[in-house]
């Protein structure tokens, strides 16, 4: 009886994973295709595998450097997140003082309000302050749901720390700077891990504000990636292989932080 | 209890200003115009509640909220249940658990504009793997041509999109059942049925109201996957609320009434992050265990 229920239940999951997989398999499988065998061959594999695809992203500037401005922006975004959300996370975990309660409730709100609220505002704030099209208009939009995402997170691990370790710390004359430093990030590593992880994610994958906010210079990959209709008609094996490599960076980073991955998309509450 | 210190306002200062700065000043910008009728930069009319009352009785809104709140709801109804019964499935420990959370987060973690390029792709008759498919089978299937084909693509490439979440939220929920529990439960000669219904169900409540609200918020501002997968259409059969209120106001730069909506968008947002906010601190404080996660 128990058996054959874990083998149904063994089935399930072999069909959900390749109800999962299935999609972006075929979007590699696409990518190292022509074009002409995307439109008249159907088969489950490249029948002439080429990388050409790949070639044309790697030396048409209008495509790398759209990794590039992505990049940069998502950089400043992480570093500037976790600079920020890391005294305060601490401030919430340790301390009472007025008012914090609902400045958690109030950054909470920041991570869940839609961005196109914010784009109108936006657009003519940075146009005011000249800031259009640059990499900075693009990390400082992205710290409205970020930071918040950061401090919640890290609050959530710092929770976890037994409060006699810092007590400990300052009756053997640490001062604040140095103990917070030496001792205790060290203790949270794997918190800071996790909130740059999820900060660089959710920058990455954000298109609505990148797209609005930026025209040429600092245009990210996801936008270049909206016109990649040339006159001989859509580039779909252009498009596969740049929807491939924007896969890659977070396919990588995600086998450190598997154990972690709910905690943080629950923000520390799990 | 937590130590009271004041000073504490000095560590989070950086954090208050920052957000600010990207949330306090767009927000007073929109209430100032959703306030005004601005016909030129120069020239500028208060016209008092007149957008509100507008934006309130605009069918197409009436229509986008209608959708929206139509498509949420289906989002919980699928990826809820799917979420348990995935989680109850995935195998606890080793190699392959390792192996499974990774296949099954990779969609999580995917560009959500590279999410409707692939479904893009996926859904066509032509070139598509699934879109070949249901025409082989029969199906007189097009995402761009039918609106109830739009609107269950959307729905199919969201529950592909974001179930994973909920599983992986639920996994994390059942790993910390202490393994007691079901050694009594076999004692008694629990069935399975009874073992979730009676110990897990109940264990995961705290995890589960965290994953419905955040899917319904999330979903609540769906915007970058139907923009690139369908445009909103085909006519606007997948026009959810952030898609018609970006037309309104970057399209359109019809700045007065696309405030007042940003405004009813984002009071409805906040009544729901406040529900959220108190489910998140009981299970904060309910189920601290030390040295979890």
């Amino acid at each position: 009886m128990d058996d054959r229920r874990w083998k149904k239940r063994g089935v399930f999951l072999v069909l959900y994973l390749v109800f999962a997989i299935l999609p972006v398999y075929w979007m590699v499988n696409m990518s190292f295709k022509t074009n002409e065998e995307i439109l008249s061959l159907f088969s489950f594999w490249p029948r002439h595998f080429t990388w050409d695809n790949y070639k044309v992203i790697f030396t048409d500037a209008s495509w790398y450097s759209g990794y590039i401005n992505s990049m940069i922006y998502v950089a400043i975004n992480t570093v500037v997140s976790l600079l920020v959300a890391l005294p305060a996370a601490y401030a919430f975990s340790r301390y009472q003082f007025l008012g914090d309660k609902h400045v958690f409730f109030w950054l909470l709100t920041n991570r869940m309000t839609p961005p196109a609220v914010f784009l109108l505002p936006f657009f003519q704030l940075y146009t005011t302050l000249g800031l259009m099209d640059t990499h900075i208009a693009v990390a400082l939009a992205h710290l409205v749901f970020n930071v918040p995402l950061a401090v919640w997170i890290l609050e959530g691990f710092m929770s976890g720390v037994p409060r006699e370790i810092d007590e400990t710390a300052y009756l053997d004359g640490y001062t604040f700077p140095r103990f917070f430093l030496t001792i205790f990030i060290p203790l949270i590593k794997a918190g800071v891990g996790v909130a740059a992880f999820f900060c660089f994610m959710f920058s990455w994958v954000e298109l609505l504000m990148a797209r609005t906010l930026t025209s040429v210079n600092a245009k990210p990959i996801v936008a270049v990636m909206t016109r990649t209709v040339s006159a001989s008609g859509m580039d779909w094996g252009v498009l596969a292989a740049a929807g491939v490599l924007t896969i890659v960076p977070g396919a990588i980073v995600i086998w450190f932080v598997r154990h972690y991955i709910a905690k943080g998309f629950a923000m520390g509450r799990v | 209890m937590k130590p009271v210190n004041q000073k504490a306002w000095l560590l989070i200062l950086p954090v208050v200003v920052c957000v600010a700065f990207s949330a306090i000043l767009p927000l007073m910008t929109v209430v100032n115009y959703s306030v005004q009728d601005i016909i030129s930069p120069e020239r500028r009319v208060f016209v008092g509640t007149e957008w509100f009352k507008s934006v309130m009785r605009d069918d197409d809104l009436q229509g986008a909220l209608l959708r929206q709140i139509g498509f949420s709801v289906s989002v919980l109804l699928v990826e809820i249940p799917l979420g348990i019964l995935l989680a109850l499935s995935m195998p606890a420990k080793g190699w392959k658990a390792s192996a499974v959370l990774v296949l099954v987060a990779i969609s999580l973690l995917i560009p959500w504009n590279v999410v409707g390029t692939i479904w893009q792709i996926y859904g066509r008759t032509d070139i598509g793997l699934f879109g070949a498919a249901l025409a082989r089978l029969g199906f007189d299937y097009s995402y761009t041509g039918h609106a109830a084909h739009a609107w269950l693509t959307v729905l199919l490439m969201d529950v592909w999109h974001w179930t994973p979440l909920v599983a992986l939220l639920c996994y994390a929920g059942l790993r910390a059942i202490p393994d007691a529990y079901y050694q009594a439960a076999s004692i008694d000669g629990a069935s399975k049925f009874a073992v979730f219904r009676y110990i897990q169900l109940p264990k995961l409540r705290g995890v589960l109201m965290i994953a419905v609200l955040l899917r319904f918020m999330d979903s609540f501002m769906i915007y970058t996957e139907p923009f690139v997968l369908t445009g909103g259409g085909p006519g606007n059969a997948t026009t959810f609320l952030s898609q018609y209120l970006t037309q309104k106001a970057v399209g359109q730069f019809d700045l007065g009434p696309a405030a007042a909506f940003s405004l009813i968008y984002f009071l409805i947002i906040l009544l729901l992050c406040f529900v959220l906010y108190n489910w998140m601190q009981r299970v904060g404080t309910a189920d601290k265990e030390p040295g979890h996660g």
